[in-house]
């Protein structure tokens, strides 16, 4: 498609252009909403499918996860670990649930293959830490986020 | 110590304590006014808007450490934050802040040195401060750092031609350099339209003039749309790219300082200096009938702050442009230097010589 144009020698002059775009300027400065989102008392409204820190979800304190190691085979950066184990009413269990945050790539895998609903991403998105992290089963076990 | 010296060493310290209160006040201006224009809201954590930032800013370059790299040239690479950063605190030594107070003791004149040469000198000692940015640059030994401050000199030399040329023209029709005759005169009314007194300011004298000043003052403080010795796309930061900490920020104050010269002078040579602002009288009377200060001391005061005023309105058309328009490539800025500003230029001195024979001006 055709672009008019304005002569070039007008633009040329830079005059107008440049009185303008100053105009643009100054009401941005004054007028125009400003886009910043102050963080700790502002946030940004994620999605409630974001993929955020994992968790473990329990009912009456017992874990969901029946350490079938669906998670573990799926996720495709091999960050879970688990060691299954039996209770006493004979119901296998994870013994030990780690899960290398490092390595994880929040792809989600683990939550659509879970068949128990067990473990669930939140929506934390704050998981800075000062050391190497990897979350235990007791860390996950607290029930965080939206779900 | 008689009283004359106590008076210009209470002169000297005034003007370099305000020169020196430039920088952290343009830093907030800067960082918040660049943010507002950019729709963001800028640094407003530290203190009330955000106003200690600048301190907090200053704080940081001072516990930063002050490496030098290996491969510089040690001595011009110490010293050449210092050339930048001294001329520019020197050319306000001629520019009068206020008028001349006169009492049953004789003048003050709020002007550190009334010097016959003027406003030659300030363009002298301003182009000494290039110096500073090609010491730098070459000193830095280091490709983009020479780069910039090679562009930062040809940048100069080509626009300190249409700087000095377009004041010519001001000169030719207040009859002198001096900035404070050249201020003075600017006091009286030029035409009145409708009952408006309009004065003899520089700038409806001399427009062409004034716009060629301004662009030209641009491009001599470096900032944008002209600030190609530091070009971060293509130079990273120019000829200050391998300084930090406090040698850096000198750098940066240079800047600055160098912007608050530039916006004095021009409101001296174009905006009435420190003649009063519209409405400045009525402030005048109403403090002289108070009393508090000596007679004549009110006006002295307004002066000084309509001076102060326009300088604060000019540094923020600084910011303003700096954050509106974007950087000229430097053969644009060539072209525009020499086959644009310069034959404009010569064409106000012979347009204003012509109006001055036929006595219009
Ligand atoms: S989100 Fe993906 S990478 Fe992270 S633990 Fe789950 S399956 Fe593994
Ligand atoms: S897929 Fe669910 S139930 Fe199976 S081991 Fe993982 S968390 Fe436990």
């Amino acid at each position: 498609m055709l672009v008019k144009r304005k002569p070039a020698i007008w633009n040329r002059l830079y005059f107008v252009e440049i009185i303008q775009g100053l105009w643009i300027t100054f009401k941005n400065f004054l007028f125009h909403k400003k886009v910043t989102i102050q963080f700790p008392e502002q946030r940004r409204d994620y999605s409630s499918r974001y993929r955020g820190q994992h968790y473990i979800k329990s009912v009456n304190n017992v874990e969901n996860c029946t350490a079938c190691m669906l998670c573990p085979t799926v996720c495709p950066a091999s960050c879970i670990h688990i060691i299954a184990g039996e209770r006493e009413d004979k119901e296998k269990y994870p013994v030990k649930f780690d899960i290398d945050i490092l390595r994880c790539c929040f792809c989600g895998m683990c939550e659509e293959a879970c068949p128990k609903d067990a473990i669930k991403l939140s929506n934390i998105y704050e998981m800075s830490q000062q050391n190497r992290e990897v979350y235990e089963k007791d860390f996950l076990l607290e029930q965080r986020g939206n779900k | 110590m008689s009283f004359e010296t106590a008076f210009m060493f209470g002169k000297i310290a005034i003007v370099l304590m305000g020169l020196l209160a430039v920088v952290p006040i343009m830093l907030f201006v800067e960082r918040r006014g660049s943010a507002l224009i950019q729709n963001r809201l800028g640094p407003n954590r530290m203190g009330p808007f955000g106003l200690f930032q600048a301190a907090c800013d200053v704080l940081k370059f001072i516990f930063k450490e002050d490496r030098a790299p290996d491969h510089v040239n040690k001595y011009y690479w110490h010293i050449a934050p210092w050339i930048a950063v001294i001329p520019s605190f020197m050319t306000f030594a001629v520019i009068p802040f206020a008028g001349t107070y006169t009492d049953a003791n004789g003048h003050l004149q709020f002007q550190i040195a009334n010097l016959d040469v003027g406003i030659l000198y300030c363009f002298s000692i301003a182009s000494l401060g290039v110096y500073g940015i090609i010491m730098a640059g070459w000193a830095s030994n280091n490709k983009y750092s020479l780069l910039g401050s090679l562009r930062s000199a040809a940048q100069m030399i080509s626009y300190e031609l249409s700087l000095g040329l377009s004041i010519v023209g001001l000169a030719m029709i207040f009859q002198s350099v001096k900035l404070g005759e050249i201020t003075a005169q600017q006091g009286e009314v030029l035409w009145t339209i409708a009952g408006i007194e309009i004065p003899k300011w520089g700038v409806f004298l001399q427009p062409l003039g004034f716009v060629l000043f301004v662009v030209s003052v641009f491009a001599e403080t470096n900032r944008l749309p002209f600030d190609l010795p530091e070009g971060e796309s293509e130079l990273i930061a120019g000829y200050h790219l391998e300084y930090g900490a406090m040698r850096f920020a000198l750098f940066m104050m240079a800047e600055f300082i160098n912007m608050a010269v530039a916006s004095a002078l021009i409101c001296t040579l174009f905006f009435g200096g420190w003649q009063l602002l519209p409405g400045m009288d009525w402030v005048v009377g109403h403090l002289d009938a108070l009393g508090i200060l000596p007679s004549g001391g009110a006006l002295v005061l307004c002066q000084a702050l309509s001076f102060v005023t326009k300088i604060a309105i000019w540094m923020w058309i600084f910011v303003w442009v700096r954050w509106s328009i974007p950087r000229f490539r430097f053969d644009q800025l060539m072209n525009l230097g020499w086959k644009v500003m310069f034959p404009l230029a010569l064409l106000n001195v012979l347009i204003t010589g012509v109006l001055i024979y036929m006595g219009v001006l």
